[in-house]
């Protein structure tokens, strides 16, 4: 019987090509950009290397000024503010005060090669987890004695040594030499607190630490004992930031503002703007349903398409009541039909998202970026698609079944 | 083995109420072929639906084996409409989508018969019109006639004990006409099955054995058609 089903489902989806284009293409493009969008999600936002814990960790890179006059002015927050304010907080299990990466500009072979680099402290690389491919982090002692030592990444070791050794060898970055004690697998930029191509000792800069205004150009990435602790970590960089606030506002200030977030609070916060209070749920929320919209709409599609593929098959229904097929026994077969074809679509969406996933690799659109598919997702995906399937089958074909079978016969001639 | 009491069918709309069927009483015995004529719109292709259980009427009773089937659910008529009778239709019904050989299968597919068992009925009923040449055409594939006789395979392929057929010549021009007619009649005469037909060729209905004429939802007559008058 169920092969049966399906050997007509196939002999109709082959018969109505395009229907089955139609409908194919909403759900495996549907699919595909769940898939797709996942990837980056969890690519941006999820725990991966070197934000492994992505639970216990909090970024700090914003300090918002608002101005008497209104007007407010917001950056990365300065070296004083994080040494003086942040790295001193008690919850916390550790504090990295780190630069935003900068472009520098360094020469291999007369060859001018962009690097994206970052000053960082030892505490880095005890919060994050790097994948050193060859030697060591720089340590607490060097980075005392602001030497001159650097942590690349693979793709700027392929570019400056090729084959040969790396570790111990001299490269030049922005006019000045450093020595490499370690290579990391490359970080992609979307991880942009922890990003870079090349990290050297933060007091190589230390320049930038006698400055006492609040705005600069670092960020502090903050490490929880454990994820309970992340609201408690909050509450004190808040009483934090009310004592900063009651002592030290620059001249014409009103109120400044900084947070530690999440990966994903950073990203909401910055997009959804000002105020106090955390962005996530609300950028949660809109997501949620953005993408509830996305499916709805060939959800729609297919409901309308079915009803008119039914309809066009009265006569067809009318044959097999007329031959002892129930009312029951139609809507099974309508169903049937439209889970193989949701399930089909279903396949070819894994294809083509593994497709354009690739294609995004390879493109360099986003530096080092290395997505996959999401089998969690597309497992969810799927199943969203089915029970549409389901119920965009389902109701057609109920209202079909219950036609009367002298009036099916008489809907369509052939 | 068809009993129909005081039947009727009245179809209603807003505005109008057409009485289609007026209080008929029929039985159809078995080994019988009956034709009934009459004039468009006086209620044949109407009694046949409610013969075959694919209508419901509105008034009266229908009895298949002396069982009345108003109280039956949808799935007992169903199983009975699988299992008792074979519909040919006018304008043949095949499903397109379907090879000949699966349009012919349909009725088996409503039974517990093994995919093996099915084709073999299926391509055994092809054969006994004539069509075995034919079986992985699909439909549109073939003449007016031709499909006719699929759906007199398909008819078959479930051994019915009465085939109802509505007008199975009236698309066919006077040849293909014939040879539908023939293969009735052989299966009327060699295998015993109940044939009732609708026609409008008086020449076919003679052929016949009993032969019920209608007029306005009413018979007017009905005889048995005798061997002289042919
Ligand atoms: N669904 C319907 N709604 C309203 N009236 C209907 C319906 N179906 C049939 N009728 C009416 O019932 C009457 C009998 O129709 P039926 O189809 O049985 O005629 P028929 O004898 O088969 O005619 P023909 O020889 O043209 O096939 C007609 O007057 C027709 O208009
Ligand atoms: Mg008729």
């Amino acid at each position: 019987m169920l092969k049966n089903y399906i050997k007509i489902a196939w002999a109709v989806l082959q018969r109505r090509k395009f229907f089955t284009f139609i409908s194919l293409f909403g759900i495996s493009f549907t699919l595909m950009v769940l898939m797709v969008v996942t990837s980056l999600y969890d690519h941006a936002f999820g725990p991966q290397m070197p934000e492994r814990e992505s639970d216990k960790l909090l970024f700090v890179n914003n300090m918002r000024e608002q101005f008497k006059e209104g007007y407010t002015n917001s950056s990365p927050p300065s070296y004083y503010f994080l040494n003086r304010f942040v790295r001193p907080l008690k919850t916390p299990e550790n504090v990295s005060i780190n630069s935003i990466f900068m472009p520098v500009n360094s020469y291999v072979n007369n060859k001018k090669l962009t690097l994206d680099q970052k000053h960082t402290d030892a505490a880095f690389w005890d919060i994050l987890e790097f994948n050193f491919v060859e030697g060591r982090p720089f340590s607490a002692q060097e980075v005392n004695n602001a030497s001159r030592v650097a942590v690349i990444n693979q793709n700027t070791r392929k570019n400056y040594f090729g084959d040969k050794e790396a570790i111990g060898q001299t490269i030049e970055v922005d006019q000045v030499k450093y020595k490499v004690v370690g290579v990391v697998e490359d970080v992609p930029v979307l991880r942009l607190h922890s990003y870079a191509d090349v990290w050297v000792p933060i007091t190589l800069k230390s320049q930038d630490f006698k400055r006492t205004g609040l705005k600069g150009t670092y960020f502090a990435t903050i490490k929880a004992k454990k994820a309970s602790d992340v609201p408690k970590i909050k509450d004190e960089f808040a009483s934090m930031m009310l004592q900063v606030n009651k002592n030290s506002k620059p001249e014409g200030v009103q109120e400044v503002f900084s947070f530690a977030d999440d990966i994903f609070g950073t990203f909401a916060r910055s997009l959804m703007g000002g105020g106090k209070t955390d962005k996530s749920g609300l950028l949660y929320g809109i997501l949620a349903f953005a993408a509830f919209l996305f499916m709805l709409l060939p959800t729609i599609n297919l409901v309308n398409i079915n009803i008119s593929r039914i309809m066009e098959r009265s006569s067809e229904i009318g044959v097999r009541k007329a031959f002892g097929a129930s009312s029951a026994t139609i809507i099974g077969q309508f169903i049937v039909e439209n889970i193989f074809l949701t399930l089909l679509g279903g396949m070819l969406g894994f294809l083509i998202s593994a497709g354009v996933l690739e294609m995004i690799n390879d493109s360099g659109i986003l530096a080092y970026v290395n997505l996959g598919l999401n089998l969690r997702v597309f497992a969810w995906g799927l199943l969203l698609c089915l029970i549409f399937g389901l119920v965009s089958g389902v109701y057609p074909a109920f209202k079909m079944s219950r036609l009367n079978a002298v009036e099916a016969l008489k809907g369509g001639s052939k | 083995m068809i009993q129909l009491t005081d039947i009727e069918k009245v179809y209603r709309t807003k505005t109008i109420e057409t009485v289609a069927l007026n209080r008929v009483n029929l039985q159809i015995e078995r080994g019988e072929f009956v034709s009934i004529m009459g004039p468009s719109g006086c209620g044949k292709s109407t009694l046949l639906n409610i013969m075959g259980l694919l209508d419901e009427p509105t008034g009266g009773y229908v009895a298949i084996d002396g069982q009345p089937v108003k109280t039956h659910s949808d799935s007992k008529l169903a199983k009975l409409r699988n299992e008792k009778i074979g519909f040919v239709f006018q304008s043949y019904h095949l499903i397109h989508d379907l090879s000949v050989v699966d349009n012919v299968e349909l009725p088996l597919l409503y039974r517990n018969v093994s995919a093996s068992d099915r084709r073999k009925r299926a391509l055994e009923a092809l054969e006994k019109v004539g069509l075995s040449a034919r079986t992985k055409h699909f439909p549109n594939q073939l003449s007016g006639g031709q499909r006719q006789r699929v759906a007199i395979a398909r008819a078959l392929a479930g051994n019915p004990e009465i085939i109802l057929a509505d007008e199975p010549t009236g698309n066919l021009d006077s040849v293909m006409g014939e040879e539908i007619m023939d293969i009735l009649l052989r299966l009327n005469q060699e295998e015993g099955t109940t044939i009732v037909m609708v026609t409008h060729d008086e020449n076919m209905a003679l052929k016949t054995n009993r032969l019920i004429r209608f007029f306005d939802g009413q018979q007017v007559a009905d005889s048995m058609v005798i061997e002289a008058q042919i």
